[in-house]
């Protein structure tokens, strides 16, 4: 099911969540709301699924204007970061709650309670309740109960933000691969770009309120629209009159044209790359990466003068 | 080992002052029931004006304690998920009974419903008698005992949050649905414990009743007024005998809540 928004605002308080917010989610899309704290991307996702009312705009489902429907009749499956379980019931219960709420048959409701029980690898998990199951059980089983209606648009706030880093990566993979078997149009939301590289076809980038740049991830890292996105998706800093990915940076030991001095902070060892932390002479902080071999050919220590020459930079106007 | 030391010292005056405050005077009661003789007090409780006082005191937890769980849920419901306009006001009056004393309540409401107050003139008009009568007996012991269930849900209430409510609601069930399904299930032991707490306040109501109650025998007396009745005749025996009886209905009341109690985990 596509999605429309149309010119939505929202205000809580003197704090203006949302400003004038348009966008189109294709049927069948895998899409990302990325963007840090405050930005309005979840008051964005529950205007969506109708749990929060936008003050003006319009929301359009398939072309038609839902903008005061209900949460029931949006046909929305949702998943919170929290997992909102219902406690008192056990896993199994959980996921039939929909499907109980619609008066499915017994023989259907168990059949479909299975498959998804399989879906999301909880065989055998049926009978027990939320307390007895580990965070990313929990969400598995939160995203069963949501798809077990099945909806025509499946939103996902946060789905991983309370999860350690392992199992994240894990769920990750596992989403992509979901979608790519069931072709639900899913919206998630995150302030892990990362995460929103890794999983979504479109990444939708947000700040105080309005969206920055709708891309898809390699466009975002490549061409950002603006500054923020430049310092948002991928690491960058300021060189300059532009910007400069740590990447882009080739460290050399003498002076030559197009070269600037900085002076090493920090030599941060990250397995396979190192990353160094330099200050120009500027007085801007900014950072290099290398590859192991580069570190230890050049020595790298802290307080050590070096010099740095971009191999290529974006300016904002 | 100054740390057992002081753990013996705490646990004592713990134990110390349970045992002067509460357990003494009950123990009194029951060891004056058997020095008057056990005869002596079975014949009070089942003396018919004794037995009739029960009726009227259950009759009266029957009709308070289902009002005011209704009325604590559903105003618990709107402390915590609503926002209207004296919403504060609201928050405050619920525990007004708390703060009041019942002998306060029981004249107010000998005032409204005597034959000078706001209402009482319309009801005598209709021929309903209230005051002296079970309508203020019910009055009285539904007001004294408001807050209960409500000061149970509400902060269950907020520490369960909304967001399961949230997620019935995407799930296709409508408020009354996820009410049933989903918000009572989830405060079901605050529920529980605030109506155990009601009935114990219903059963042991005395002031406010007895003012508006008249306390005739055999007719508008409850149990804790038969037993002030039994003590102001001086017959020890029989106000031992109802007392043990109300006694006794307490510790029920505790055992079945005791029973109650949820599982840890499993919540």
């Amino acid at each position: 099911m596509s999605i429309q928004v149309r010119n939505v605002s929202k205000r809580f308080g003197s704090f203006q969540a949302l400003d004038d917010v348009s966008l189109d989610v294709d049927s069948g899309a895998l899409t990302a709301l990325l963007g840090p704290s405050g930005s309005g991307k979840s008051t964005l996702l529950r205007i969506i699924a109708g749990l929060e009312q936008p003050d003006s705009g319009e929301i359009l489902l398939e072309g038609a204007d839902a903008t005061s429907a209900p949460p029931q009749q949006r046909g929305v499956g949702f998943v919170f970061q929290h997992y909102a379980a219902f406690k008192h019931m056990t896993v199994r219960n959980n996921i039939a709650f929909g499907l109980k709420i619609r008066k499915r048959t017994r023989g259907e409701i168990r059949a479909r309670v299975d498959e998804l029980l399989e879906l999301v690898q909880l065989q055998g998990f049926g009978d027990r309740y939320p307390a007895q199951l580990s965070g990313g059980q929990r969400q598995r089983m939160a995203l069963a109960r949501a798809l077990a209606p099945e909806p025509t648009v499946l939103l996902l706030d946060e789905p991983f933000g309370a999860l350690d880093a392992r199992v994240r990566s894990e769920l990750r993979v596992w989403l992509r691969r979901l979608h790519d078997e069931t072709h639900t149009t899913t919206v998630f939301v995150t302030h892990d770009q990362e995460e929103a590289m890794d999983v979504a076809d479109r990444v939708v980038v947000m700040n105080q309120g309005r969206i920055e740049q709708v891309d898809a991830p390699r466009a975002l890292y490549d061409a950002p629209a603006n500054e923020f996105v430049m310092g948002f998706v991928g690491r960058a800093s300021r060189f300059g009159d532009g910007w400069v990915r740590p990447h882009d940076l080739e460290v050399v030991p003498e002076p030559d044209d197009g070269t600037r001095e900085g002076q090493v902070l920090r030599v941060v060892h990250l397995g396979f790359e190192v990353r160094a932390e330099l200050v120009g002479d500027d007085g801007e902080p900014f950072s290099v990466q290398l590859t192991r071999d580069q570190a230890e050919e050049l020595e790298l220590e802290p307080g050590q003068i070096v010099f740095v020459r971009p191999s290529r930079t974006r300016a904002f106007a | 080992m100054p740390r057992t030391w002081r753990t013996y010292a705490v646990r004592f005056t713990a134990l110390g002052y349970l045992l002067v405050v509460l357990v003494a005077p009950l123990s009194m009661l029951f060891w004056r029931v058997w020095v008057e003789g056990i005869d002596k007090a079975w014949a009070a409780i089942t003396d018919p004006d004794t037995i009739h006082a029960f009726k009227i005191t259950l009759i009266l937890c029957a009709i308070a304690v289902p009002l005011n769980t209704v009325f604590g849920i559903v105003c618990g419901l709107a402390i915590v998920r609503r926002r209207f306009p004296g919403k504060g006001l609201v928050n405050a009056f619920v525990d007004l009974p708390l703060a009041l004393s019942p002998v306060v309540v029981g004249f107010s409401l000998y005032l409204l419903y005597g034959r000078t107050g706001w209402f009482g003139p319309w009801f005598t008009e209709h021929g309903i008698q209230v005051l002296f009568a079970l309508p203020a007996m019910v009055l009285a012991t539904i007001f004294v005992s408001v807050p209960f269930v409500a000061r149970e849900v509400v902060p269950t209430l907020r520490e369960v949050g909304n967001e399961q409510e949230q997620a019935a609601y995407t799930l296709g069930a409508s408020s009354w649905q996820t009410f049933w399904r989903v918000t009572l299930p989830s405060i079901r032991w605050a529920v529980i414990y605030g109506v155990v707490v009601t009935t114990a306040r219903c059963l042991g109501e005395y002031g406010a009743v007895a003012i508006v109650s008249g306390n005739i025998s055999g007719k508008t007396e409850t149990a804790t007024l038969r037993v002030q009745d039994y003590y102001e005749n001086l017959d020890q025996a029989g106000a031992y005998g109802v007392a043990l009886m109300l006694c006794v209905l307490a510790i029920a009341v505790l055992v079945v809540m005791t029973k109650l109690k949820p599982k840890e985990g499993v919540a």
